[in-house]
Order: C-alpha cells, then sequence, then structure tokens
C-alpha cells in the first residue's frame, strides 16, 4: 500500500458544521465474534455522533475494529448490543429485507478493492443499485451517465472492469456509490490497494463529494495522510474509541 | 436488469470449465436419449400391436406348430371375423449377417388383417396372383437394392433349400411405429413344398392370427378357442397381440431394466459434475454475492442467478444433446434396422430429456444457493482481495 503525498486538494477539507443535525447517533455498541468457544471482543461501549455533512475518518491499527463499526454503520452486519440510529431510523431493529432496502436507499459502499462485477461494465456496474429503484431506464442511464461524468468517467462507460486502471475502477466503485444519492457514503479503506497518484486522485474526488455535494462520508483507514482529507478524525485502539478530534 | 445477460455472461465467464461441463451433459443427454429410445424400440412391436388382433400359438412354445385343420374351427368361434395363419421362415439373404424377418402368410386374410401395411394395388393384385411373389417392407428394399420383379433366394434354415421369390410389391408402414423391414410370401407356396419334400411336416402352421369384432370379448373368445383344443394332441394358447408381443420383450426385462437404470445412473452423475461445477463457481463468486447483498439486493437474486446460471449451463447442453440425438438415433436405425426396424426419437424422449436437463440444473444450484444465501455479507467481503 502506498500513501497519497497530499490529503485534499488545494482547498483542503471543509470546516466541521457545528449547527448541522446529527445524522448518525452510535450508543453503547458492543460487538464480539465468536472463535471456536472463545469470545473475542471487538467493539466495547462505542459512543459517538456524525453530522450530516461530515466527513469522518475512522483510524486504528489492525485488528482495532474499525471496519467492524463500519460494517455496523452500514448495516451489513449486526451488533450485538447498542443502538445505531441514522437518519432517525434505528437500523439495530431492522430485519433482514427491511435492512436490505434501508441499505439500497440509504448507504453508499467504497470497498478497498473496488468490488465491480467483472462481467459488466462501467455503465452496467454504475446502474446495479438503480435497478432496485423504480426508475425508469431513460432515468437510470441519466442518473448513470451523470454519475460516471462526476468521477470523469463517461467516456470509459462501456469498458469493463479488467480494461481499467485501479485508479478507474475505484472511481467507477464511486460513481456506483453516489449513484442513488444516499445520506451516508461509507470507505473501507479506499486507497489502501492504489498507487499513490490513485489515491491522491481518490482522496481529491472524495473531498470534493463532501465539499460541494455535503455528502456525509464514513471513511475507514489506517493511512495518516488520507485520513487528513477529513475533517473528523476517531481512533479505535483494541475495540474502544480512544479520541475524537477535528 | 437485463439479468439473462448477466446469467449467460457469468456462465462463460470461465469458458473452460463451462465448455467440459456443457460436453458432459451434451454426452449424458445424448446417451440417455439414445438408451430411452432404445428401450422404445425394445417396446414397438407391442405398441404397434392391435387390440382387434388374438394370436393363437401351440401352449407348450412356440416353436411347435398347429394343424391346418384348426382353421376352421376357429372360424366358428363367436366373435372371430377373420382368421389368418403363418410360419416363421427363418430363411438367410446370402450370408447370416443380412437377418430380416420372413413369413409365410395365408396372403388375403394376412393382408385384410394388417391395412397398416400399405401397397399399391397393382402390386397387391400381382402378389395375391403369384404364388412365388413375395412383398418386402420399404425398408429392407431400400437395403438390399430390391426392386419389384426381382428375383431374390432366401436359403432355409428351418425349411431347407433354396427359396426363389418374385418381388411383387413394397408396402410402406401406415405410419413410424409399423416394422418395414419384414418380408412376406404365400404360405401355399411353403406347404406345397413341404407336402413333397417332408410330407409329415405340411399342413401345419406355425401360429394363427385372428380377427375379432370387439376387443373387449377377447377373453372370452380365447378361453373359447383353447377350451375347444383342450385335451388335443396340439393345445393352444390364445392371446392378444399385445400380449403375445409382450412375451418376447420379457424374455429380455432383464436387460431392459438395466438399460433404463443405466440411463438414470447417467443422470445422476452428470448431476453431480455439474453440482461441482456450480459448487465451483459459488465459491468462487461469494464476494460478488456479498456484494449484490451490501447494494440491498435480497437472497432470491443471488438464488436467481446461481440457479439461472446452472439452467444456463446445464439447458445449453440439454439442448445440443437434444439435436446431437436425432442424427445419431438416426444412423444408429440405418446401421441395425433389421434388429431394431422402428427406432426413432420419440416425443416422449425428447421431453424426458428436458425433464432431466431441467432438473440438473435445479439438483446443481441447490447447495451452492443454500450457501450463498446463507453467507453473512461480512464473512463475503472478507473473501475479497
Amino acid at each position: 500500500m502506498t500513501n497519497p503525498t497530499t490529503t485534499c486538494d488545494e482547498h483542503g477539507p471543509s470546516p466541521v458544521l457545528e449547527n448541522q443535525p446529527v445524522i448518525v447517533e452510535v450508543r453503547n455498541v458492543n460487538k464480539a465474534y465468536l472463535r471456536g468457544s472463545h469470545v473475542i471482543p471487538v467493539l466495547q461501549e462505542i459512543n459517538f455522533d456524525i453530522r450530516e455533512g461530515e466527513f469522518l475518518a475512522l483510524m486504528g491499527p489492525s485488528g482495532s475494529g474499525k471496519s467492524t463499526l463500519l460494517n455496523l454503520i452500514a448495516g451489513i452486519d449486526k451488533v450485538d448490543s447498542g443502538t445505531i440510529v441514522i437518519g432517525g431510523v434505528d437500523i439495530t431493529a431492522l430485519g433482514e429485507t427491511e435492512l436490505a432496502h434501508w441499505r439500497a436507499t440509504n448507504v453508499g459502499f467504497i470497498f478497498q478493492f473496488y468490488n465491480l462485477i467483472p462481467v459488466l461494465t462501467a455503465f452496467e456496474n454504475v446502474e446495479l443499485p438503480l435497478q432496485l429503484t423504480g426508475l425508469s431506464r431513460s432515468e437510470r442511464r441519466e442518473h448513470v451517465e451523470m454519475a460516471l461524468s462526476v468521477v470523469n468517467l463517461a467516456h470509459r462507460m462501456d469498458h469493463y472492469p479488467s480494461e481499467l486502471s485501479g485508479g478507474e475502477q475505484q472511481r467507477v466503485a464511486i460513481a456506483r456509490a453516489v449513484v442513488t444519492d444516499p445520506t451516508i457514503l461509507v470507505a473501507d479503506e479506499p486507497t489502501g490497494d492504489l498507487d499513490r497518484a490513485s489515491a491522491k486522485a481518490i482522496m481529491s474526488l472524495m473531498c470534493r463529494l463532501s465539499r460541494e455535494s455535503g455528502k456525509t462520508i464514513i471513511m475507514v483507514t489506517h493511512d495518516p495522510k488520507a485520513a487528513e482529507a477529513a475533517q473528523v478524525i476517531r481512533h479505535l485502539d483494541k475495540g474502544s474509541l480512544n479520541n475524537a478530534h477535528s | 436488469m437485463r439479468i439473462l445477460k448477466l446469467l449467460i455472461r457469468n456462465a462463460f465467464r470461465h469458458k473452460l470449465r463451462t465448455g467440459l461441463t456443457i460436453l458432459g451433459i451434451t454426452i449424458a443427454i445424448l446417451a440417455f436419449g439414445m438408451l430411452r429410445t432404445m428401450v422404445s424400440a425394445w417396446y414397438a412391436g407391442v405398441e404397434a400391436s392391435s387390440a382387434n388382433r388374438l394370436v393363437i400359438r401351440n401352449a407348450i412354445s412356440l416353436v411347435f406348430p398347429l394343424p391346418l385343420a384348426y382353421k376352421d374351427k376357429i372360424r366358428q368361434v363367436g366373435g372371430v371375423t377373420l382368421v389368418s395363419w403363418g410360419n416363421w421362415f427363418g430363411g438367410v439373404y446370402i450370408e447370416e449377417k443380412n437377418f430380416f424377418p420372413n413369413f409365410a402368410v395365408d396372403p388375403r386374410s394376412f393382408l385384410a388383417l394388417y391395412p397398416e401395411y400399405i401397397i399399391p394395388d397393382l402390386q397387391r393384385a400381382a402378389f395375391l396372383n403369384d404364388r412365388k411373389g413375395a412383398v418386402a417392407g420399404k425398408k429392407i428394399a431400400e437395403k438390399f437394392g430390391w426392386k419389384v420383379g426381382d428375383t431374390v433366394t432366401l436359403k432355409g434354415t428351418i425349411f431347407p433349400g433354396n427359396w426363389e421369390f418374385t418381388i411383387r410389391g413394397i408396402y410402406r408402414g401406415k405410419d413410424r411405429s409399423v416394422d418395414e423391414t419384414q418380408f412376406f410370401f404365400h404360405w401355399d407356396y411353403l406347404n406345397e413344398t413341404m407336402r413333397k419334400a417332408f410330407p409329415r411336416r405340411a399342413d401345419q402352421a406355425g401360429y394363427y392370427i385372428i380377427g375379432i369384432a370387439n376387443p373387449n370379448l377377447a377373453g372370452e373368445v380365447s378361453t373359447t378357442i383353447d377350451g375347444t383344443f383342450k385335451n388335443s394332441l396340439a393345445e393352444t394358447l390364445t392371446e392378444t397381440e399385445k400380449a403375445f408381443q409382450m412375451s418376447f420383450v420379457s424374455m429380455t426385462e432383464a436387460i431392459l431394466v438395466a438399460i433404463q437404470l443405466v440411463s438414470i445412473v447417467i443422470i445422476v452423475i452428470i448431476m453431480a459434475v455439474v453440482a461441482n461445477t456450480m459448487a465451483m463457481t459459488a465459491r468462487e463468486r461469494i464476494g460478488e454475492y456479498a456484494v449484490f447483498k451490501t447494494l440491498g439486493f435480497g437472497g432470491w437474486f443471488i438464488a436467481g442467478l446461481i440457479f439461472g446460471e446452472s439452467l444456463v449451463i446445464s439447458l445449453t447442453g440439454t439442448a445440443i444433446g437434444i439435436g446431437l440425438t436425432f442424427p445419431v438415433a438416426a444412423a444408429f436405425a440405418d446401421y441395425l434396422g433389421t434388429f431394431f426396424p422402428i427406432f426413432f426419437v420419440e416425443r416422449e424422449t425428447v421431453y424426458m430429456d428436458i425433464a432431466a436437463g431441467t432438473l440438473v440444473g435445479i439438483v446443481a444450484a441447490l447447495f451452492p444457493t443454500w450457501r450463498a444465501v446463507r453467507i453473512r455479507i461480512a464473512d463475503g467481503l472478507r473473501r475479497i482481495g
């Protein structure tokens, strides 16, 4: 893994908007995994808020529980105890089907390894989340083209992932994440698999999304340079939230 | 989504693996279809038999004859409309490998009892008027290049000597179920020759075939006939033509059961092969399925992807297999036409092929689907990278 040389573009991260309403409330969250007969605690009594439009970086060493916390907030894993309320919805109380529907409309995902479907073109990959909406074909096309133009890849929409570089694939993944205009964007090590230049471009793009579109972004990283792009950085260590600063 | 497009692209992502799996299914369906066709061919005589005809033979065994004198007594039994008789001749044309069934028959009653043999009127008349005349089925006539007017010599095996016949007619079947590989000639010709050479073997019929007015009376007619000849030197056994044909099939029933079993085993084997392919595929794509779930697609969508892909593969192989079954069956029929005179792929066989292919596709996808649907998203995503 390489580090970006700079974090955000020349404008830097936007200041934290203290007046913005809280969109994510994490309360008394605990999570443990079972390894054979051993219970391994991953997260212990986690409490924090995220304001609307905030760009938060979750940092910490490997095994600190940052990806687990991100998965819980994104609704792809279940808490053992505690609550997570996002946009007024207690997602810990939702069943599998309700949660899937909630994810489809409220969360955009950016993964470390892009996770594009290799047999679909960039256009089709970005179109995927829109399949679950009631949009017509022409409306979907419009949304996809707009999302791809935001990441400057409109000219590559007919290309398959294997025909794109790592950075380009991550940009397609970002387009896929934003195409449904979700409430929050979650990114798990978005620059972790990229070279220096590509990583810089991706962080610049995420900064732009935060600043210009006011997207709430929660990013897991253990790269301090990437974290500098965030307005708020929180550190996890051994399953506990150590400190918070902006 | 263009789900079919996604299924097809997924199915052919590993071209070699998918190609080999499809090849396996193709061969399995071809073998399954051929075996089922063979079983059908075995039963063809049974299927083609008429409910209006009864066969009378010697109660001890078919190899023992019945006196010709029985025909008048049989005619007098109530419900009997027509009486015909004949002998299995067992003649060889040039050499034994040229086997085809040949019979000495009473021509008028025989042709009246078997309207399914279609003979042009002129040829029919010529046959009836020529004691040394014979009628050959279209398939053997084509095989040996016989034409009307040709002289054909058969070497007798049961009735010694070289027997010369003039082809007076070539029959075709009313439909595909009629055997077109048989050869018929005048029973009188046989009987007169036997009377001169082996007088003790004269005036003996190998079997009688009778027409009855009402198939529902078959049991009653049979009982009456057999009762008539009870305690005679040649007691009779009368049965429907279907039962008579079935008695031949029963002799080889063990083989038929084995063939049917093998055809099922083939499908089970290919099911395991496709299940293995689908298990490998699903295991490799667990991460992708997790991505779909993350984006909000439910278990039914994942199940649809796996079942769809499995069905694309199995039905592609099935379609190719069915397509190949027809020419292979035709070639088989050409080569072994005299042993399997009615050998064609029945519509039911095609339906069974499709059912087998669909079943393979569905069963092969069950376990991978169960696994993919149950896996936690976080665990699935962990498999990537």
